[in-house]
């Protein structure tokens, strides 16, 4: 089925976009490449100047920016770390980004980083902790925030809420939209045996602010069997892509972002990716228009 | 303790330390408990850490080569986690760390030359701010130059080291490791008055003197000491020379704004 | 030498060396770097979203390698480097 794109809850262009990556800044002032958006993770800006954000200045003058958070720790039990709401605040406030997006998982245990996504149970219990936290953040950022749905390894056997009808209550409680991420989708569907497809059809379409791709790598678990690992270290796999088209059918062209964080390539590679997914966009686009017509 | 919060504080103590099992509760769709599952989750940590080390010390780690850094950071790693989420200050205690490390006891300069790189780190992401020029020195008035104190620039570090560790790192910023000519001590400024942050080796004449200024010496007090070592201590050239690197942001008297 | 004689000897020194230097403004960018080693793009730990590379091989012998560390010697440059005519070692003789 085929639906009207609803409002998003994001002012970024239905395009392709790219992760910012500090070997590209060079490349990217020089040639102003035709790129959609740039993405870039908030933690690295915030140190006090230099480079960074001399940088991101020349490229947020030149392109629509997302500003993607991946240190909130938003699926923390404990209370959230407010330096680092005024810090993600003082971002917002000088960027204006076009979007804010952060994960459903937490990274954050006793004062400690652990520099991972972590996942959590699917409970009553954690999902009034995530509204509280996502309702937190929106507050102390003063814009409406996208939240991700995540990539795992294991599931939780106190679990009793499915991941998507997780999103979509805090979705619908908190106001918040929702980042797809169709890898982690992809990941987490193989790594539990579940129907990426279906996942995609009951996931809610209204609330969808933006779209990530990336590439995952391949293992196999304990038992022998396919183990994904969410790794951004290569190009969106072919399966990936199928399922985004499928992901593009059913929503219509929105904001996606190709991730690639690990054995990051050159710029002209990166550029290649954005325009598949662009070409995917226009399909989409040219297809609405013919039901149109 | 709510059952959200317990099992998170089951799966992070698990997470960091691999003599523990999975938790209980972590399960696949038919139902087992993988520990190859949960060791993706331990090693994201460590790796995503040691990455990180291994970025911000690169010097470092080519000097004692990719497996025993890897190795030091991983027991470094396992001992101090970051305590904040921005990962580019990961690492500013890797330096004391190095110190007391046995194994790394063979190379004495190398938890200085980690400390040149942790200063780098600083410099590059310190608040922008205009260097000291030298108009503003040549301004000043002869009687109050020696009641005058230089306020060091937010991304200037001044090392002082008992090696030659500004030549150590110099020499290994190409391809081909270059020659240490001397294994005379060095004082190292680093600084970043605009883009490029820039590591500049002290002149021996002139380590003193700078040793003093960046403490917060009147230049009196610092000319006066570097005097009584070397009576041929050129002070205007000492001056020029250490504010022309930009390691400088502004002038003050005695505690009052200049 | 007195407060004054040497604020004077001070002023003279800066001045000479001011004169020296040929010019008295800000130093520009293109004076500064090249100057000395610089480095441009810091490549310090950067925060992303993904899995780090090897993170299903390395794990499980976590603690062998913690003991391996401990046995392992510097093995880099440290074992070329020229310094001072000796090659690695700044250990004292």
């Amino acid at each position: 089925m085929l639906t009207a794109r609803p409002s998003a809850p994001t002012k970024l262009p239905s395009r392709a976009g790219l992760g910012l990556k500090p070997e590209h800044y060079a490349a990217i002032l020089d040639d102003v490449p035709d790129i959609g958006f740039f993405e870039v993770h908030a933690e690295n800006y915030m140190g006090s100047g230099g480079p960074p954000h001399r940088y991101l200045d020349a490229i947020a003058r030149r392109y629509p920016l997302s500003l993607h958070g991946v240190g909130l720790s938003i699926g923390s039990a404990r209370d959230l770390d407010t330096e680092h709401l005024k810090r993600l605040r003082s971002l917002v406030d000088r960027y204006r980004p076009h979007s804010f997006s952060e994960h459903l998982a937490w990274s954050t245990h006793d004062a400690c980083f652990l520099n991972d996504l972590l996942p959590l149970p699917y409970t009553p219990e954690t999902l009034a902790r995530v509204t509280d936290h996502v309702d937190q953040t929106q507050q102390a950022l003063g814009t409406r925030m996208l939240l991700e749905n995540p990539s795992t390894y294991v599931l939780f056997a106190e679990s009793t809420i499915g991941e998507v009808d997780f999103l979509d209550t805090v979705a619908r409680r908190t106001g918040c939209g929702l980042l797809l991420d169709v890898n982690n989708v992809m990941v987490s569907a193989v790594n539990h045996r579940l129907d990426p497809f279906d996942y995609i059809d009951r996931f809610p379409v209204e609330h969808v602010g933006e779209i990530h791709l990336g590439g995952y790598d391949e293992a196999i678990d304990g038992a022998g069997e396919r183990l994904l690992i969410d790794a951004h270290a290569s190009a969106v796999r072919p399966d990936v892509f199928a399922l985004y088209e499928h992901t593009l059918r059913r929503i219509g062209p929105v904001p996606t972002l190709v991730e690639w964080d690990n054995a990051v390539p050159d710029f002209v590679t990166l550029a290649a990716e954005a325009w598949r997914v662009d070409a995917a966009l226009d399909a989409v686009r040219h297809a609405v228009a013919d039901r149109a017509a | 303790m709510s059952a959200f919060a317990a099992t998170q504080a089951d799966f992070a103590q698990a997470l960091t330390n691999p003599a523990q099992p999975v938790p209980i509760g972590l399960t696949t769709t038919d139902g087992r408990n993988d520990p190859l599952r949960f060791a993706v989750y331990r090693n994201n940590v460590f790796v995503g850490l040691t990455q990180a080390l291994a970025k911000r010390f690169p010097v470092t780690r080519r000097l004692v080569g990719e497996e025993f850094f890897a190795g030091m950071a991983r027991v470094y790693a396992d001992a101090e986690k970051p305590a904040s989420p921005l990962l580019f200050r990961y690492g500013d205690t890797f330096p004391d760390f190095i110190a007391t490390f046995p194994p790394a006891a063979s190379l004495p300069y190398l938890a200085d030359l980690a400390r040149l790189e942790t200063a780098l780190t600083r410099a590059y992401h310190a608040a922008d701010v205009a260097p000291l020029g030298l108009d503003v020195l040549s301004a000043i008035a002869p009687d109050t130059l020696p009641r005058t104190v230089l306020l060091p620039h937010p991304s200037a570090a001044q090392l002082v080291s008992a090696w030659p560790v500004g030549t150590i790192w110099a020499a290994h910023q190409g391809e081909i490791v270059g020659t240490v000519a001397s294994r005379a001590a060095e004082t190292v400024i680093v600084a970043r008055p605009v883009m490029d942050v820039g590591v500049h080796v002290v002149p021996a004449n002139h380590a003193g003197f700078s040793a003093a200024v960046f403490e917060g010496a009147t230049l009196g007090d610092a000319a006066a000491r570097a005097l009584d070592s070397d009576a041929a201590f050129d002070f205007g050239a000492a001056l020029v020379g250490l504010v022309s690197l930009g390691a400088f942001s502004a002038v003050r008297l005695n505690g009052e704004e200049a | 030498m007195n407060r004054q004689t040497l604020a004077l000897a001070l002023a003279g020194s800066l001045s000479a060396a001011l004169s020296a230097a040929a010019f008295a403004a800000p130093l520009s960018p293109e004076q500064m770097s090249g100057k000395e080693k610089c480095y441009g793009v810091a490549l310090a730990g950067q925060n992303d979203c993904a899995a780090g590379p090897g993170t299903t091989c390395a794990g499980t012998s976590t603690m062998d390698y913690q003991g391996n560390a401990w046995k392992a010697v510097p093995a880099g440059t440290c074992t070329t480097m020229n310094i001072d005519g000796h090659m690695g070692s700044l250990e004292p003789m």
